[in-house]
């Protein structure tokens, strides 16, 4: 760890001595046309290797380039910003990798293709090695502790599986997987949908302390949670980490909370949270500052933002000026003008895009 | 006195400026339609080059003992700092380049290559130019407030010193533009001043480095090599930037100077809707004859109607798009001013020229001269000579004008 501190500090300090020569850019700006991976400004990585996992997902491993030291902790979501068309687009994924995998540096996320999602279905079937990505710091509460607790849960669903994947590599490495009572309950529609499922069955059979249950939904049909007795009896005495799709949670939240134990219960809705549900208007929170304001599908960000007495940028209040853009960190917003439809990660004109549900914008 | 009511000026109805806006949103839409990896790798290529001709102005200079070296040094990053400050900068942070969602050619994150700040230019000229483009009294661009470039401005003594401002203004182009936003005039008041404090040491803290990488940390570092001298670097540097402010400026000047770019008053802003806005860039702007160089070495201001309809389209669509606002201004009958780009920068000093002199030594009223017009000038047509549009109903007032001088160097 030491060396990488050193290294990243005198990267700093050969920056601050080159800066005054490239100033107003940085020394980045000129050696990312040599190498675009040469950049401690914007993090990026380069795809190295794309592995396929199930008929419809597959696991991207990514080398970082400079500037990536921030490790991860089991459980994770990174940004992964992919160029299409011309257009950078933001999607998070959670990292199924353990936390620095030791010799090779790199990281990998699995993606699954949805119906819907043309970027996940890109990232699946479109994208080559090779190709150059930007990257967002990793980030999310949905963490493993070290050590883990002596009894665990893991309840996952479909694509829910892969922040607990990364928990399970973690475990696996550092030797947790035998001196900790796991129980793993997984549902897939059928048996090859399950992703990383030699992996998991292979982890299983040499550590008698995880025990894995596979539910095939179509035939077995979906795991009821009011009757969670029958398939873990003591899952009151067992800390949780559910992730999967929001009805699978949202029943697992309301019978943790009903046996009073919601402070055991660890929950990742990323699977909900990227649906393609979306409304006219909707609640905006505004983060720095702190406020929620609902607006209908006609109020600006900057109208609804000023009525909740947020200190907004503004400027021509025409969409001509772009002196208002504030990042979208959640959900979407429609320009109000044309109807083009902003997603997270995008940089938006608050005085003409209105909320398309509900919606995070960091100011 | 400049122009008070826009649809009068104009000779449409209100119709008519309704499905004029309809027509010029399609072409926004359109061009926004189509937005691609073609635009994204042309402005990627633009920024490599520009950095390359740059890096190569710097390496050239090493040499600048040698004649040709120094002249090839100083000529490669004169162009250098123009491509960056037109057709780059001036455009990313206008957020031409926004919709590619790259945070490093983003209008939020560019700081360009000149002494002022990003961030204040953009008030400035984003809000206060582009949206109250040629107002008297809130845009600024309208004589900077040192010169006086509209006989809608009354005379005061100071303005005898029209040319040699001017020419000031134009060697030092970078400061004035630096210097625009932080309003001295408002630091007077104690309200602002705290505001005016903040944006003063923000400019200080960046002409200062632009000022110590071009006269201090480069000269220095050539000084080391046997073929440059410290004074060598110095002087060339200091020529490029000087080359870069005075086209910079001209092109500029040309955009809303010359003969043909109409001033308003703040009256037109009442009520005004999309089409009225439309109409005020429309006749507010000049173009410059230009191909595919001289555009590109404008940063694409040769379509400065295009740029002030549509300031946040891509600069390079901008040609295409002329196509059509030439047609729409033949179908609505508007003028469409654009001239070569030595004759309009000449019509600038022109009129510079001119309005150093105070009233009586003018022939042209306010209502009719060359900078500006009213709706007033066509009082003269009678009823019988009322024409379909703008640009017929200006034709019809010169030939009357020419009609009446005819008619009185005749014989009696």
């Amino acid at each position: 760890m030491a060396w990488v501190t050193t290294q990243a500090g005198l990267g700093a300090a050969v920056r601050a001595l080159i800066s005054p020569v490239t100033t107003p850019l940085l020394p980045d700006d000129y050696l990312t046309l040599i190498n675009p991976m040469w950049s401690a400004r914007e993090l990026r990585g380069r795809i190295v290797e794309l592995r396929p996992e199930t008929a419809d997902s597959a696991t991207l491993v990514i080398k970082p380039g400079w500037g990536f030291t921030t490790d991860h902790r089991p459980g994770q979501y990174i940004g992964i910003g992919l160029l299409v068309d011309g257009r950078w687009r933001w999607r998070s994924y959670s990292l199924t990798s353990p936390p620095r995998a030791t010799g090779s540096r790199t990281l990998s996320i699995t993606v699954k293709a949805m119906p819907e999602g043309f970027l996940s279905t890109h990232l699946v079937g479109g994208v080559r090695p090779g190709t150059v990505v930007r990257l967002a710091a990793p980030q999310g509460n949905f963490v493993l502790p070290d050590p883990p607790p002596p009894s665990v849960l893991f309840l996952t669903a479909g694509s829910g599986i892969t922040p607990v994947m990364s928990m399970l590599r973690t475990m696996d490495r550092r030797g947790q997987l035998d001196g900790t009572d796991i129980t793993h309950v997984h549902s897939a529609p059928t048996p090859d949908d399950v992703m990383f499922a030699d992996e998991l069955q292979a982890l299983a059979g040499a550590h008698s302390g995880y025990r894995l249950m596979v539910r095939a939904t179509r035939t077995e049909g979906r795991l009821d949670v009011s009757r969670i007795d029958d398939v873990v009896p003591d899952w009151r005495d067992r800390q949780t980490w559910a992730c999967g799709p929001e009805g699978l949670l949202a029943d697992v939240e309301s019978a943790w909370a009903a046996a009073g134990i919601g402070d055991q219960l660890h929950l990742e809705r990323f699977v909900a949270g990227r649906g393609a549900v979306r409304s006219g208007g909707g609640a905006v929170t505004f983060a720095r500052s702190g406020v929620t304001r609902t607006a209908d599908a006609a109020t600006s960000l900057l109208e609804a933002g000023e009525q909740a007495g947020v200190r907004m940028p503004f400027g021509c209040r025409m969409g001509i000026c772009h002196t208002c853009v504030v990042n979208l960190v959640d959900g979407r917003v429609v320009d109000l003008r044309n109807g083009t439809e902003h997603e997270p990660g995008s940089r938006v004109q608050v005085c003409v895009t209105a909320p398309s549900g509900d919606c995070v914008v960091d100011i | 006195m400049a122009i008070s009511d826009v649809e009068a000026f104009v000779h449409l109805t209100d119709a008519d400026i309704h499905a004029l806006a309809t027509e010029l949103d399609a072409i926004r839409r359109d061009v926004e339609d189509d937005l691609g990896e073609r635009d994204a790798r042309y402005i990627r290529r633009t920024i490599a080059t520009q950095r390359g001709l740059d890096v190569a102005g710097r390496v050239l200079l090493a040499f600048g003992s040698k004649r040709v070296a120094w002249w090839a040094g100083t000529g490669s990053l004169a162009l250098a700092k123009i491509i960056e400050n037109m057709e780059i900068a001036h455009n990313v942070l206008h957020g031409q380049w926004d919709w590619m969602n790259d945070p490093e050619i983003h209008s939020s994150t560019w700081e360009w290559d000149m002494v002022g700040v990003s961030k204040h230019w953009r008030r400035t000229h984003n809000v206060s130019h582009h949206k109250y483009t040629n107002i008297l009294g809130m845009d600024d661009d309208v004589g900077y407030g040192v010169l006086r470039v509209t006989r809608d401005e009354p005379w005061q003594p100071g303005h005898l010193l029209n040319l040699p401002i001017n020419t000031m203004l134009a060697v030092g182009f970078e400061w004035g533009i630096g210097l625009q936003h932080l309003e001295a005039r408002e630091m007077l008041q104690p309200e602002n001043r705290a505001a005016t404090a903040e944006r003063l040491k923000e400019f200080g803290t960046k002409a200062g480095r632009q000022l110590a990488k071009d006269f201090l940390v480069f000269p220095a570092l050539t000084s080391l090599s046997p073929s440059a001298r410290f004074s060598s670097t110095l002087k060339a540097n200091l020529l490029a930037n000087v080359i870069r402010n005075l086209w910079t400026n001209a092109v500029i000047f040309c955009g809303h100077f010359p003969d043909g770019a109409e001033k308003f008053t703040t009256t037109d802003m009442a009520g005004e809707g999309q089409g009225q806005w439309y109409l005020r860039q429309m006749l507010g702007s000049a173009n410059i004859d230009a191909g595919p160089v001289l555009g590109f070495m404008t940063g694409n201001l040769s379509y400065q109607i295009e740029h002030h309809l549509y300031p946040d389209l891509p600069s390079r669509r901008l040609a295409e798009i002329s196509v059509r606002v030439r047609a729409l201004c033949d179908k609505y009958d508007l003028p469409y001013t654009s001239g070569p780009l030595l004759v309009q920068y000449a019509k600038t000093w022109r009129t510079i020229a001119k309005l150093s002199l105070p009233e009586r030594f003018l022939r042209a009223t306010a209502d009719d001269a060359p900078e500006t017009r009213s709706e007033r000038m066509f009082d003269a047509l009678g009823p019988g000579e009322r024409v379909r549009g703008l640009k017929s109903a200006i034709a019809a007032v010169r030939a009357r004008r020419r009609g009446n001088r005819q008619g009185l160097a005749g014989p009696p």
